[in-house]
């Protein structure tokens, strides 16, 4: 959960980036990474197998400015996306205030993402969040590939909450900071909410 | 939902920071930072400047739930206590209550035994903190939004604004 300081005038959020095996959510990281001023960020962390596979997760603090005086500050993780992960995964959504969810578009990753979505469920609620409740945004990505399934298709089985969506090509930078823009929003805008 | 966000007030982070720089003196550590679970750092004391604090809190709550999933596993509720040795500096690692975590980094000049018995009496003095924290913000909480609330007035310019 947020943590919210009056002395030292900040709000830190965590955001996780969520989905199935090889989506893309690492890669959302490290476009973000280079493309945020030196002063903006703190190091990304990769806990990362030799195959550079999330093993435990990303991290990237971002501070990316003020709002009413107080310096916002955005923690990103990723979680590991390989099926057998499912311990790590669960520990990484403790206390988060947004989920990216990222969806791959090639057909035959259907599945995958259907079952990530279900696995995000249950562990989300396994820390007393509802995910028809939680700040969340859905990337569409992977749009660059040529055997991909229409978003009119992965709409009913991604997202049946209908949050906003975006398309993306992640390495490229389409659609990444239009995600993590509509997430934070989400977030503070629920921040606002309860303070 | 779930609405445990943690709070702090200049009063309370004074008496906190206060007891970090106590505990650094008579444990005799380089530095020593107080996080939340969630991976937020939330004080810190001694020689920070060199030191990433931030991906610090990360890794140390990263470590703190993977053991916990651990003990979890095995039928322990929780795993206090974690130290880790290197060459030169070490690390203990404790928990604060249900959910901080207090990280004492020290070498050669101080002592395992030291840092422990230092550890376990700053930990009573900040649990009673923190449990004055929450009980702070649960009465703010049901007063009303606080005057000086930063989030009152934020409009979608205000998030504009961050990404430009």
């Amino acid at each position: 959960m947020s943590f919210i300081n009056y002395s030292s005038k900040e709000i830190n959020c965590k955001i996780v980036y969520y989905g199935p095996g090889l989506c893309g959510k690492t890669a959302n990281l490290q476009f973000i990474y280079n493309k945020t001023g030196e002063d903006q960020k703190g190091k990304l962390i990769s806990l990362a197998t030799e195959t550079e596979r999330t093993l435990f997760f990303d991290f990237l603090p971002l501070a990316l400015g003020d709002i009413k005086g107080f310096k916002v500050r955005f923690h990103l993780y990723t979680v590991p996306g390989q099926v057998f992960y499912a311990a790590s995964r669960k520990l990484i959504l403790k206390g988060c205030d947004g989920i990216v969810f990222v969806a791959d578009s090639q057909i035959e990753r259907a599945e995958a993402n259907v079952e990530s979505l279900d696995d995000l469920k249950i562990n989300l609620e396994e820390h007393g969040f509802d995910m028809n409740v939680i700040p969340m945004t859905i990337q569409y990505n992977k749009r660059d590939l040529p055997n991909i399934m229409p978003v009119s298709e992965m709409e009913p089985m991604v997202n049946p909450r209908k949050v906003p969506a975006f398309e993306a090509i992640a390495p490229k930078g389409t659609g990444v900071f239009e995600t993590l823009k509509d997430v934070a929003r989400q977030v503070i805008f629920e921040l606002k909410k309860n303070y | 939902m779930v609405t445990s966000d943690l709070v702090m007030y200049e009063e309370e982070f004074k008496r906190i920071d206060d007891e970090l720089q106590n505990l650094r003196a008579q444990a005799n550590a380089s530095v020593v930072f107080l996080v939340d679970k969630n991976g937020q750092l939330i004080a810190s004391a001694g020689d920070t400047q060199d030191v990433d604090t931030t991906s610090l809190a990360s890794l140390t709550a990263g470590n703190i739930a993977a053991t916990g999933g651990i003990a979890k596993l095995l039928g322990e509720e929780e795993f206090t206590i974690l130290f880790h040795e290197g060459a030169k500096d070490n690390i203990n690692i404790s928990l604060v209550g249900s959910r901080v975590i207090l990280a004492v980094i020290f070498d050669s000049r101080s002592s395992i035994g030291l840092v422990r018995l230092r550890v376990k009496k700053a930990t009573e003095t900040l649990a009673r903190i923190f449990d004055e924290i929450a009980g702070k913000a649960q009465s703010e909480r049901t007063a009303g939004k606080g005057e000086e609330s930063p989030f009152s007035e934020i409009s979608d310019d205000d998030i504009d604004s961050l990404f430009r």
